[in-house]
């Protein structure tokens, strides 16, 4: 089993949408939030997903596929 | 003596003790030394500053670090120079540049790395690493030879040869990584997380975020302990830009300098400016963005500390300018061509981005304004290639030379009288 950190970052159009539920639900994947910020025009939210490699990554290709950002938790560690 | 009490989350303030962790287990916030400045005060006075080394080590005390195994290279106390010239010409009474192209490895990146190469002795590394696209791996290189630990610097496989060259010379393990900007994060981050390393800006990060400290230190310093009324400093994760104003607020907590409510102002290059976007968006939620700049050392798509550095600028009525990279070029040359001192990229940013932040009205005339120059134009030759003049060519006889002068110039210059 892995773990992946990650951040969804929703726009307006997708505030009601149950997206963590859905995600949660239709594939074979835990989803533990952590942090977020929801308002009504945007929100963000961090958060732990564990599964196995490969259903986390069908998972958050569904996710990306309904319009909601996905960015890894800990930022760029590239620097200049 | 290090006055460092625990590391506390940024966001939900639990705290944890001084380990090599930097994310807390829990909001997976990020978390930050905090010391005991109580105990600091009563032990930290100017004239102690003052007799301390000719380095950032002076400032000991307030890092987060035994200052007896602290590794020195000599970074740090580089110059502030009275900006004259170049204030002239933007209209500014009291200019100052701070003048970091003069640390060893000719950037900032020396303070940072140099305590996070004294704490990762501390908790008995073997290996120091870190992912770069220059300033960063010629620090971590040249620390980790001094520290005689090894050294793993992940570089981008078309990076330029110059900055190939000022890390090989210390002979890390060099690993040049053919990809995209996303996936050598990635890579990175697992490496990280796989071994036992200490990687600078990750798991070492809370205490390689507060060498920054020290630039807001010497300012103060140098200004004959005074905090500054207005900085101009480049925004790349927003670390070094929130780290510098803490600096500042510290040395007022302990008393060294009368509080000023000190403005925080920063610059980005257009191609890489997501945190002057959300600024100028007034928000505070960043959106990342793939970066297209010159300004390398600049280039954060998703800034660590972006929210952070936002929540300053606010909070110090501050501001964020975004310069294109012809302006990046001209701001290079505006500095060296009024002050003679030759900057990398980000200090290009600096310069226009202080010159569209005086046009827009945010700097006041009056202000005592430091512009942070943080790497050596040495660095970023290639970038300032196309615009600078060539050299006139002429045969070794004094007709040629007087004939190229006059082409150029249109007019001899006066002889000697006879």
């Amino acid at each position: 089993m892995d773990k992946l950190r990650v951040k969804f970052t929703f726009v307006e159009s997708l505030i009601k949408e149950p997206i963590i539920w859905k995600l949660g639900r239709e594939f074979e994947v835990v989803t533990n939030i952590r942090r977020a910020d929801v308002q009504a025009d945007r929100g963000w939210v961090i958060l732990e997903l564990e599964g196995e490699r490969d259903e986390i990554d069908r998972g958050l290709d569904w996710v990306k596929d309904q319009g909601v950002r996905i960015d890894p938790v800990y930022e760029d560690v590239v620097e200049g | 003596m290090s006055f460092a009490k625990n590391l506390k989350c940024r966001e939900c303030g639990r705290d944890y003790s001084l380990d090599p962790i930097h994310v807390c287990e829990f909001c997976f916030g990020p978390l930050e030394v905090f010391y005991d400045y109580e105990a600091m005060g009563r032990a930290v006075t100017r004239d102690h500053i003052e007799g301390g080394p000719p380095t950032m080590w002076r400032y000991a005390e307030l890092l987060p670090c035994n200052p007896e195994t602290a590794i020195d290279i000599g970074t740090g106390l580089t110059p502030l120079v009275r900006a004259r010239n170049l204030g002239r010409l933007l209209g500014l009474d009291r200019l100052y540049i701070k003048n970091d192209c003069q640390n060893p490895t000719w950037s900032f990146k020396d303070r940072v790395v140099s305590v996070a190469t004294s704490v990762a002795r501390e908790f008995e590394f073997d290996t120091l690493a870190c992912a770069s696209t220059g300033n960063l791996a010629n620090s971590v290189a040249a620390h980790a030879a001094r520290a005689g630990m090894k050294a793993r610097v992940f570089i981008p496989a078309d990076l330029e040869q110059g900055k190939i060259i000022g890390s090989a010379i210390y002979s890390p393990t060099l690993v040049a990584v053919d990809g995209g900007y996303d996936e050598v994060n990635r890579l990175c981050s697992e490496v990280s997380d796989k071994y036992p390393w200490a990687f600078v800006n990750i798991n070492m990060r809370p205490y390689y975020a507060e060498g920054s400290k020290t630039l807001g230190y010497e300012v103060c310093e140098q200004l004959g302990w005074r905090a500054p009324d207005h900085c101009i400093v480049p925004l790349a994760s927003g670390s070094l830009y929130t780290k510098i104003y803490k600096g500042i607020k510290e040395l007022s907590w302990l008393g060294l300098v009368d509080w000023r409510a000190t403005r925080m102002s920063g610059a980005q290059a257009e191609g890489c400016s997501p945190i002057a976007e959300a600024w100028n968006r007034r928000s505070f939620l960043i959106k990342p963005q793939k970066p297209n700049t010159i300004a390398k050392s600049l280039a954060i798509g998703n800034p660590a500390d972006g929210y952070y550095a936002l929540k300053t600028m606010a909070d110090t009525n501050g501001a964020a300018a975004t310069v294109t990279d012809e302006e990046v070029v001209e701001g290079i040359q505006l500095l060296a061509e009024t002050e003679g001192i030759f900057a990398e990229t980000a200090g290009g940013v600096v310069i226009s981005g202080l010159r569209r932040l005086v046009d827009d009205g945010h700097v006041r005339a009056d202000e005592v304004v430091v512009a942070f120059i943080t790497g050596a134009g040495l660095k970023t030759q290639e970038a300032v290639l196309p615009a600078i003049q060539p050299p006139l060519t002429i045969r070794a006889t004094l007709d040629s030379f007087e004939e190229a002068l006059e082409e150029r110039d249109g007019v001899l210059p006066a002889a000697r009288g006879v």
